[in-house]
């Protein structure tokens, strides 16, 4: 049953699958959030997620320094407040003026904003790739000898199991705080039908603010996991993950967080697969071609059904 | 005399590249200011057209497809068609939706475009490009033009390579700058006289209120459709004038998005949306401070470096250039929020009906 090929495709393709899934999903949270409460697709949100990986080397690398060894998600609360603190003031100056203005101003701000935060990246560490940890990474030996024990070995490093721990506790407090808390009902509610949240006497700006503090938490998680796993800071890296999060947001329906993270997770699926050998021996889809699956499942959706499999939004 | 000459060809560089911009800027124009159509990915036209020049009009090759070497008008009006019909497929399929997903899609495209482009090695070459793309004018000098029909017609080879050996070899920069402001006036007129007509009065119309058009039984998804091809095929020429600017053309850093789609949503924004003029004169200042503030900038870091020498001015030319690029997002968010107008605000063309009446009111004859 676990001959060399299901060890290959659990190993090789499911796997990191899942481990790209994650991230997209963490990041989709904040756009499709954005996107179903304020009604505008947000631009700069993969630029602030790189920003937010940055910000989390800095930290490390400057108690590094002193001394003190921090593993990146000990860093990342911390990384937390900057972005946050970010995506207020991005919110304050550049979103906040066209509040009441047609959306499509405020998705130009956004590309805007998504220049001024990369270059502004690029002016404070420079345009060129950063290692983020050092070295490779060792399968997790406990998990190898168990599983192989069992007869079929899953070679999984440390930061994989990280990655999909992290993913699972924010998911968890997230539709705790959905479900459960004052706010999250708010923003369910303005996110469903903003005029009668309004009625009903809900602070839009505050849920306004709680949006921008879940989205930034998420996308500093997605920004400092995306480097867990390829172990490089690159400038470039926000952009290339924009269309597979919108994707994402897209496939699971707008405003819909549950929508998102199995959006995330099938288009991280759905690019990792596609290199699968699955006729004959070469890849089925070019690896170059990866960060086109994301695109063509979108534009399908965008075909057939744009309110999304969890029937979201369509505008 | 030699720096004046200097001066002369930095100038000229200013006008075609400005020009070239401008074409940018005018194509946009027709999407965004006509039919508020946001496209984020200009640079996937503008790339569509340069490569389809490129390879229908080089010398043949062994790095990519062909070099047909085709004439130059027909290179160029390939790169209209190319451009044209990508946008046509892509805005069949997200027109009917709002104006974010459109944005989506073609930040999408873009970036699947330059994908094809990296990665089809057959066809362009990959990530090493295209190079000895036939400039206009220029190319006459080069041996396969004036050795083939119809230069050979009016002069032997050794005629020809006497010719151009006596001319200077900065000849073809004021015909080619001239040739870029020719297409880019050319384009303004027709544009001018697309806006005054009933087509552009019912793009203004679609734009401002949709559901009125719509019950006024104006075909608004079709309409829309119509602004986005021509905005593209417009794109797609400047993009083959741009690739006989570069003459080398490789997918990454010649069409990146922040210097060719984000540069161009500046420049009509700081002119002026739905206004032809002011996308004409938002590339040409825009450009003159992009490139003036290169210059400045250069300054800055030999005045830095001669006061703090433990700096190395190496890494600080290179993080000026992105430093420039977020003066000039924060530039735009400025024009953005404070003159929402631009430089030259939208004039909206009067009715045909509404000037009869004028007329007759004043008592004046038209």
């Amino acid at each position: 049953m676990w001959d060399a090929y299901l060890f290959e495709f659990v190993n090789f393709y499911l796997i990191p699958g899942l481990v790209l899934g994650c991230i997209y999903a963490l990041g989709a949270i904040g756009i499709t959030l954005t996107f179903g409460i304020l009604r505008f697709a947000n631009f700069a949100h993969g630029e602030i997620m790189m920003s937010g990986a940055y910000i989390t080397w800095t930290i490390m690398t400057l108690l590094g320094a002193a001394g003190i060894v921090l593993h990146p998600l000990v860093a990342l609360p911390f990384a937390c407040i900057f972005v946050v603190g970010l995506f207020l003031l991005c919110d304050r100056w550049f979103y906040k003026p066209f509040r009441k203005a047609e959306t499509i101003k405020i998705v130009i701000a956004s590309f805007g904003v998504m220049l001024i935060i990369r270059s502004a990246v690029q002016v404070i560490w420079g345009p060129n790739q950063i290692a983020f940890v050092r070295g490779i990474s060792q399968p997790n030996a406990w998990l190898r000898d168990v599983t192989g024990d069992m007869g079929a070995m899953i070679i999984m490093p440390n930061k994989h199991l990280w990655i999909f721990a992290g993913t699972i506790v924010i998911v968890i407090a997230l539709s705790y705080l959905l479900n459960k808390t004052r706010t999250g009902k708010a923003m369910r509610a303005v996110s469903d039908s903003p005029d009668l949240a309004h009625v009903t006497g809900i602070n839009v700006e505050t849920v306004i603010k709680a949006t921008w503090i879940v989205g930034g938490i998420c996308a500093t998680a997605a920004g400092v996991f995306l480097v867990m796993d390829t172990q490089t800071l690159e400038t470039t890296m926000g952009f290339r993950m924009l269309l597979p999060m919108f994707a994402a947001a897209i496939l699971g329906g707008i405003g819909k967080p549950y929508g998102a993270v199995f959006g995330g997770l099938v288009i991280g699926l759905a690019e990792e697969l596609s290199a699968y050998p699955w006729i004959g021996t070469a890849p089925l889809l070019s690896p170059g071609y990866k960060t086109g699956v994301a695109f063509a499942i979108m534009v399908v959706m965008l075909i057939v059904r744009p309110q999304g499999l969890f029937k979201g939004r369509a505008f | 005399m030699g720096e004046y000459i200097g001066f002369l060809l930095y100038f000229l560089s200013l006008l075609t590249v400005g020009g070239i911009y401008a074409i940018f800027a005018l194509g946009l124009n027709v999407q965004w200011g006509f039919a508020g159509l946001f496209n984020a990915g200009i640079v996937g036209f503008v790339a569509v057209g340069a490569y389809t020049y490129a390879l229908l009009t080089t010398a043949e090759s062994t790095f990519h497809y062909g070099g047909l070497g085709l004439p130059l008008p027909v290179g160029m009006f390939a790169a209209m068609v190319a451009s044209a019909v990508i946008a046509g497929l892509i805005g069949a399929i997200c027109i009917r939706l709002r104006s974010d997903y459109l944005a989506i899609a073609t930040i999408g495209i873009a970036e699947i475009i330059k994908l094809i482009l990296k990665n089809e090695t057959e066809v362009t070459n990959g990530p090493r490009g295209i190079n000895k793309i036939p400039r206009a004018w220029e190319h006459f000098s080069e041996e396969r033009f004036y050795t083939s029909w119809p230069m050979s017609w009016f002069n032997t080879p050794e005629g020809w390579e006497a010719f151009f050996d006596s001319l200077p070899n900065w000849y073809w920069q004021p015909l080619f700058a001239g040739t870029v402001l020719l297409v880019m006036y050319v384009i303004y007129r027709m544009l001018e006289r697309a806006r005054l007509s009933p087509w552009g009065r019912m793009m203004t119309a679609i734009r401002e209120n949709e559901p009125a058009s719509r019950a006024a039984g104006k075909d608004v998804t079709r309409r829309r459709i119509e602004a986005f091809i021509i905005g593209a095929a417009i794109m797609g020429l400047g993009g083959a004038l741009f690739a006989q600017h570069l003459r080398l053309i490789e997918p990454t850093n010649t069409f990146d998005p922040s210097k060719v789609t984000f540069l161009v949503w500046v420049m009509l924004i700081a002119g002026g949306s739905g206004n032809n003029r002011g996308a004409i004169v938002g590339a040409f200042l825009i450009w003159t401070i992009w490139s003036a503030s290169e210059l400045l900038i250069a300054g800055a870091i030999d005045l830095v470096d001669a006061v703090f020498t433990t700096l190395d001015p190496a890494i600080l030319a290179t993080r000026a250039g992105f430093l420039r690029m977020m003066l000039i997002g924060i530039l735009m968010q400025v024009i953005l929020q404070r003159y929402p107008g631009g430089i030259l605000p939208e004039v909206r063309p009067a009715s045909p009906k509404a000037v009869k009446q004028d007329a007759g009111i004043t008592g004046e004859t038209k």
